[in-house]
């Protein structure tokens, strides 16, 4: 995908996009170009855009005024998406530990119980996902490709805080529709130094039209290097932290990590306090469960641990707790 | 406007693909849906050098049947079939996009595409309508390029998954249990897990499709089983019940 718009292959082949030219071919039919805001005919091709899918919208009652979709003028559907989620990050002195369950629930139904919530993009970023789930994919697909295409034009990779800028920014068109993203990009910075920051800064104030609603990072004293966690969301939001947790589940996570978090934990007992943090939300929470993903990342990139399932650790618990209920009753 | 203040009977969106109830709710405004539900069950394994789609054969709408002959597999290329259920007329639109599609990539690229890719362009058809889906549920069965089975699955906007096993469709959520349990060995303890020879996979998904029809509606007429090998594709059609 990415070596294809170097070459600017994509352009000749825009026309034969599917839905221009097997949809409806009458006139008065524009699309929506999302990027800039504006219609445009659907035959004329769009040099380098951003974002690489061109979206079709329902014909509306209004669709001579110029406005994105929202919910009263858009098709109703008749199925549910797959929503609802536990997924956590935090940094500690070790690096930054990724977790997320593995259930992907749509409406009552579990349409996967063996999803991959979180994904690496490159060798020191790994994403985690929450929200729907097609979106979530698909624009980690997209983001995959930005940064890939920034490396090779400007031979150097993009910052975590970069990246999160970058994908704000393509979301932000989207802002009211239904696209539903909340993903936290957890990497590690490999160098420091000034020029690159003013690089990425000065990159997407030329590329950028409509910069009215972003939030800006005022954390000018967190080093240019080193562990990153910044949390990305479709309705605009872009924070840096140092512990974030998404989805449904959130609230159990929360209570377990901010209980057991501290920046001096090993390694060993940061990864557990993240399953634990994980199991308990899956236990509490009926849009959670099955497994646990756990990523670890450090100055020498992601690491994966072998994906638990929590059926075994629920019935460690169960046992400890009848356990402690007998020894109770011995001393009694 | 309108819209938000008509009453909302069961025959409305918050239900997907189930029956009108025919009864008195009180006045109801009726607006035209793009969509229908038409049934429908499809199925996919994926075994250690072969790969099965199996679909049933019937077409409805509503109480009636329109046609007991209309199987949802579609071949794509000599090593991959799509199973798609859902609503017909976008079926036929969606497969006849990838058929295109295909055709372009081959003409371009000078080979067929293979399972893996069609699976990530398929993603990207169905994203591009977002706003407006494709109320389809994919299934994709085929060889991947080491000649091992693989079957993707997809939710009716994009977001898709390699699986052994997956069904989709009416009937998906009875049997999806039944192939946790006797394909992946799920919720039993203390089981030997063998690997699935072929005929025992076409078997089970006979056996599986026969359950489906006695207990969902939608699903019935005939079963179309493709079974994907390397020597090719090669069909089979057997009889379910009719009522």
């Amino acid at each position: 995908m990415a070596l294809e718009d170097i070459c600017r292959f994509k352009d000749r082949h825009h026309k034969w996009f599917p839905f221009s030219s097997l949809e409806d071919t009458d006139t008065s039919l524009y699309m929506m170009d999302y990027f800039n805001l504006r219609w445009r005919g659907l035959r004329t091709s769009e040099k380098n855009s951003a974002i690489p899918l061109d979206f079709f919208t329902p014909p509306s009652a209004n669709s001579a005024s110029f406005c994105l979709p929202n919910h009263s003028t858009t098709v109703r559907r008749p199925f549910p998406l797959s929503h609802g989620t536990t997924t956590l990050g935090f940094i500690f002195q070790g690096g930054v530990i990724a977790a997320a369950d593995t259930r992907a629930s749509a409406g009552g139904l579990v349409a996967c119980p063996a999803v991959h919530k979180i994904t690496p993009i490159h060798s020191h970023l790994v994403v985690t996902s929450s929200g729907s789930g097609a979106d979530c994919m698909l624009w980690e697909r997209i983001l995959t490709r930005e940064i890939r295409l920034y490396q090779l034009r400007h031979r150097r990779r993009l910052s975590i805080r970069g990246t999160a800028k970058l994908l704000s920014f393509m979301l932000h068109p989207f802002k009211g529709t239904e696209v539903c993203v909340a993903l936290t990009l957890c990497g590690w910075d490999k160098e420091a130094g000034d020029c690159a920051k003013d690089l990425e800064d000065s990159y997407f104030m030329s590329d950028e039209s409509s910069s009215a609603d972003v939030t800006r990072i005022t954390d000018s004293t967190s080093p240019k290097s080193g562990p990153k966690l910044i949390y990305v969301c479709s309705d605009g939001a872009r924070l840096q932290g140092d512990i974030f947790s998404v989805g449904s589940g959130s609230p159990y996570a929360y209570g377990v990590l901010d209980g057991g978090l501290k920046w001096s934990l090993s390694k060993d007992e940061a990864i557990s306090l993240a399953r634990e943090a994980v199991f308990r939300a899956t236990h509490r929470d009926a849009y959670s469960g099955n497994n646990v993903d756990l990523f670890h990342i450090t100055a020498q990139g992601w690491s994966q641990r072998k994906r638990e399932d929590l059926k075994e650790e629920y019935y460690r618990d169960m046992e400890k707790r009848s356990k402690d209920r007998r020894g109770k009753i011995k001393r009694e | 406007q309108l819209s938000e203040t008509k009453m909302l009977s069961a025959q409305g969106f918050g239900d997907p693909g189930k029956m009108k109830d025919y009864h008195y709710t009180g006045p109801v405004e009726h607006k035209f849906s793009p969509y229908a539900f038409n049934g429908g069950t499809v199925l996919a394994v994926a075994g250690e050098d072969f790969a099965i789609v199996a679909s049933d054969t019937r077409l409805s709408e509503g109480y009636s049947i329109h046609s007991r002959d209309s199987p949802k597999c579609y071949k794509l290329t000599d090593t991959t079939v799509i199973g798609c259920s859902g609503f017909h007329g976008d079926c036929l639109t969606l497969t006849k996009i990838i058929d295109a599609r295909l055709k372009m990539y081959k003409h371009s690229n000078n080979k067929t595409m293979t399972s893996g890719a069609i699976a990530a362009m398929l993603s990207t058809i169905l994203y591009g309508r977002r706003f407006f889906p494709y109320y389809v549920y994919n299934i994709i069965g085929g060889l991947d390029e080491e000649g091992k089975g693989a079957v993707y699955s997809f939710d009716p906007v994009g977001s898709y998954q390699r699986d052994t096993y997956k069904a989709g469709g009416s009937a998906s959520a009875m049997l999806q249990p039944l192939l946790d349990n006797q394909i992946g060995f799920k919720n039993m303890e203390g089981v030997e897990q063998v690997p699935l020879t072929q005929d025992k996979a076409v078997q089970l998904v006979k056996d599986v499709f026969i359950s489906a029809a006695e207990r969902d509606v939608y699903t019935g007429d005939a079963l179309r089983v493709c079974i994907i090998t390397k020597e090719g594709i090669n069909e089979q059609t057997i009889p379910l019940r009719k009522d």
